[in-house]
C-alpha cells in the first residue's frame, strides 16, 4: 500500500519529464511526436544565438547572485544562531524569512518600485541613472538567495556540537583559528548547499526577473516563458533534456563525493 | 565590534531590499495613476514641506469591482485544492520513503527532489506537449477510441501543473517527520492488540499532523500568488490574483492598482504565513 503510493507519486513526477527527454531525440518538428532518432534539435539549440546569449546572462547572474547570497546569508545565519538575544534579532529573522514566504509577484513588484524610485533619485541628484537589467536582477536574486542560505546555515550552526569548538579553544586556538579549522569545515556543506539552492532559484526565476529587468536584460527563463506562451517547441524540449542531464550528472557526482567522504571518515 | 561587522552587512541589505520595497509598495498602493514615467504621481509630494497628494482610488476599485474579489476567491480556492491534492499524494509517498530500508531513503528522497532541479519551466513545457490538442495524451486516448478532448488550457491542466510543481515541497517535511518518528510507539500499540489501520489512525497520523500542516501551508502560500502555471496551462478565464496583478502592471500600466493587489494578497496571506512560522519554530 505504502509502496504503491510511493510508486504512483514517483511515476506522476517522472513520466512527463522522461517522456520529454525521449522525444527530445525525435526528428519530428512537432514535439512529442516520434519521427525517428535525431540530434537535430540539440544542434538547433546550440545554433540559436538568442538562446545562447540568454543562457550566458542567466548563468552569470546566477553565479554572482549565489556567491553574494552565500556571503550575506552566511553572516545572517551566524548572527541568528550565535548572537543570542540582541536588539534587532526579531527584525533580522523576520526580514531574512520574508523572501521565503512572500508571493513572487509581491517580491517582484516591490523590488521594481524600489529600483524605479532609486533611478528617479539618482537622476535628480546626478542627472543620470543606471538602467534596469542584469544588475537589478542580480540584486533581486541575491535577496531571495540570502534568505535560503540564512535558514540552511542557521539550522546547521544550531545543530553543531559546541564541545568541538570548546576543545579547539582549550587547546589554545584563538577565535579565528577555531573558526577556520573547526567551524568553517563543519558548516562548509551547508554553505555549499545554500549556494546551490540560490543558484538554482536564480536560474529558475521568471516572475521576479520579468518585473525588475529592463529592455537590456532577457534571461533564459524569460525567453523560455515567452516561447511556451505560444506552445512547446522542440528546441525547448531539447533544452529540458539538457537541464535534466546536467542535474543528474551533478547529483551523481555529489552522491559519489559524499559516499567517498563517508567511507574515508568511517 | 566584531559582531557589528557580521550583523551590519546582511541587516542593511535586508532593510534596503526587503523592508524598504514593502514600505514603498504600501505607499504606491495609495498613489494616483498618471500618464508619466513611472506611471503614477508620488503620494508624498514636496512644496516647502511634505504634502499628501495620494488617493485611495485604487483600494476603492479593488473593493468595489467584483472582478478583483472573484480573483482573490478563485486564488484561495485553487491554492486550497492544490495543497489538499499535494498532501493526499505526498502522505503515502512520505510513508513509503520512511518505511524503506535506511540505505534507500536518501536516494528515494533525491528522486522526489530531482525534478525540482530539472527546471520549473521545462516541466510545464512537458505538460503543454502532453496535453495540447493532438498531443501525446490525446493520441493515446484516440488509440483507445476516446476523444479528442480539450485538455490544455483547462482546470485539469492547471491542477496537473500545480500539483506536479509543488508536490516535492509537500513530500519533504512529511518524509523528514515520518523518518524521525519513534517506532516504539507504534510497536506498543500493536502489542496492545491494535491492527495496522488502528495503529496508523491513532498513533502515526496524529503524531504527523504538525508536519502535514507545514506541508499544506508550504504549498498553499506560494500557490495562492502563482502566476506562471495558470498563465501557461490554465483556462483563460482562470483569472487568479497573480495573473490579474501581472495584467494590471504590464498591460494596463496601472501601477497603483497592481500595488494595491499585492498589498491585499499580502494581508490575506499573513495568517497562514504566521501559522507556518509558528509550526516551524515548534518542529
Amino acid at each position: 500500500m505504502k509502496r504503491l503510493g510511493l510508486a504512483f507519486g514517483l511515476l506522476f513526477l517522472w513520466a512527463p519529464i522522461l517522456l520529454m527527454v525521449v522525444y527530445a531525440f525525435s526528428a519530428d518538428r512537432i514535439p512529442f511526436q516520434w519521427g525517428g532518432f535525431s540530434l537535430r534539435w540539440f544542434a538547433a539549440l546550440a545554433a540559436n544565438e538568442r538562446m545562447r546569449e540568454a543562457a550566458l546572462l542567466s548563468l552569470r547572474i546566477a553565479a554572482g547572485a549565489a556567491t553574494l547570497a552565500t556571503l550575506l546569508g552566511g553572516l545572517a545565519g551566524w548572527a541568528l544562531a550565535r548572537f543570542g538575544p540582541f536588539r534587532g534579532r526579531a527584525l533580522l529573522g523576520a526580514l531574512a524569512g520574508a523572501p521565503l514566504v512572500l508571493p513572487e509577484v509581491v517580491t517582484g513588484l516591490s523590488l521594481l518600485l524600489l529600483f524605479v524610485l532609486g533611478q528617479g533619485a539618482a537622476e535628480a541628484v546626478f542627472g543620470w541613472a543606471p538602467g534596469r537589467g542584469a544588475a537589478t536582477i542580480l540584486l533581486a536574486h541575491v535577496t531571495i538567495g540570502l534568505a535560503y542560505v540564512a535558514v540552511v546555515v542557521q539550522a546547521r550552526l544550531a545543530a553543531l556540537d559546541p564541545s568541538l569548538e570548546e576543545a579547539a579553544a582549550d587547546l589554545g586556538a584563538g577565535p579565528f583559528t577555531t573558526f577556520r579549522t573547526v567551524t568553517l569545515p563543519l558548516i562548509a556543506p551547508s554553505l555549499a548547499a545554500g549556494w546551490l539552492l540560490a543558484f538554482t532559484l536564480s536560474l529558475d526565476d521568471v516572475v521576479v526577473a520579468s518585473f525588475v529587468s529592463g529592455p537590456a536584460g532577457t534571461t533564459l527563463p524569460m525567453l523560455v516563458f515567452s516561447a511556451l506562451k505560444i506552445g512547446l517547441t522542440p528546441e525547448v524540449n531539447a533544452l529540458a533534456a539538457l537541464f535534466l542531464a546536467l542535474a543528474a550528472l551533478f547529483v551523481g557526482a555529489a552522491g559519489l563525493f559524499l559516499a567517498r567522504r563517508a567511507n574515508g571518515a568511517g | 565590534m566584531r559582531r557589528l561587522f557580521i550583523l551590519l552587512p546582511p541587516m542593511l541589505w535586508l532593510l534596503l531590499l526587503v523592508a524598504a520595497p514593502l514600505g514603498i509598495l504600501g505607499l504606491i498602493a495609495f498613489a494616483e495613476a498618471g500618464p508619466g514615467v513611472p506611471p503614477f504621481i508620488p503620494p508624498l509630494g514636496w512644496a516647502g514641506g511634505p504634502v499628501w497628494q495620494g488617493s485611495s482610488e485604487s483600494i476603492g476599485t479593488l473593493l468595489a469591482d467584483p472582478y478583483y474579489l472573484e480573483a482573490f476567491l478563485r486564488s484561495l480556492l485553487t491554492a486550497f485544492v492544490t495543497a489538499a491534492l499535494c498532501l493526499l499524494l505526498a502522505y503515502p509517498m512520505a510513508l513509503g520513503i520512511a518505511g524503506a530500508r535506511p540505505p534507500w531513503r536518501i536516494p528515494l528522497l533525491l528522486l522526489v527532489l530531482l525534478p525540482f532541479w530539472t527546471g520549473f519551466l521545462p516541466r510545464l513545457g512537458a505538460w503543454i506537449g502532453l496535453l495540447r490538442d493532438g498531443g501525446w495524451v490525446n493520441g493515446m486516448l484516440g488509440a483507445m477510441g476516446i476523444g479528442p478532448l480539450r485538455l490544455l488550457y483547462s482546470d485539469l491542466a492547471l491542477y496537473l501543473g500545480m500539483v506536479h510543481a509543488y508536490l516535492p515541497f509537500a513530500v519533504l517535511p512529511l518524509a523528514t517527520a515520518l523518518m524521525r518518528r519513534d517506532l516504539a510507539l507504534e510497536e506498543a500499540a500493536a502489542d496492545l492488540g491494535a491492527g495496522p489501520w488502528v495503529v496508523f489512525r491513532s498513533v502515526t497520523l496524529p503524531l504527523s499532523l504538525p508536519a502535514a500542516a507545514s506541508a499544506f501551508l508550504l504549498v498553499f502560500i506560494p500557490a495562492a500568488g502563482e502566476f506562471v502555471i495558470p498563465e501557461l496551462l490554465g483556462p483563460p478565464e482562470a483569472q487568479l490574483v497573480g495573473r490579474v496583478l501581472w495584467g494590471e502592471f504590464f498591460q494596463n500600466r496601472d501601477w497603483p492598482l497592481a500595488a494595491g493587489l499585492a498589498l491585499a494578497l499580502l494581508v490575506l496571506l499573513l495568517p497562514p504565513i504566521l501559522l507556518f512560522q509558528r509550526l516551524g519554530r515548534r518542529g
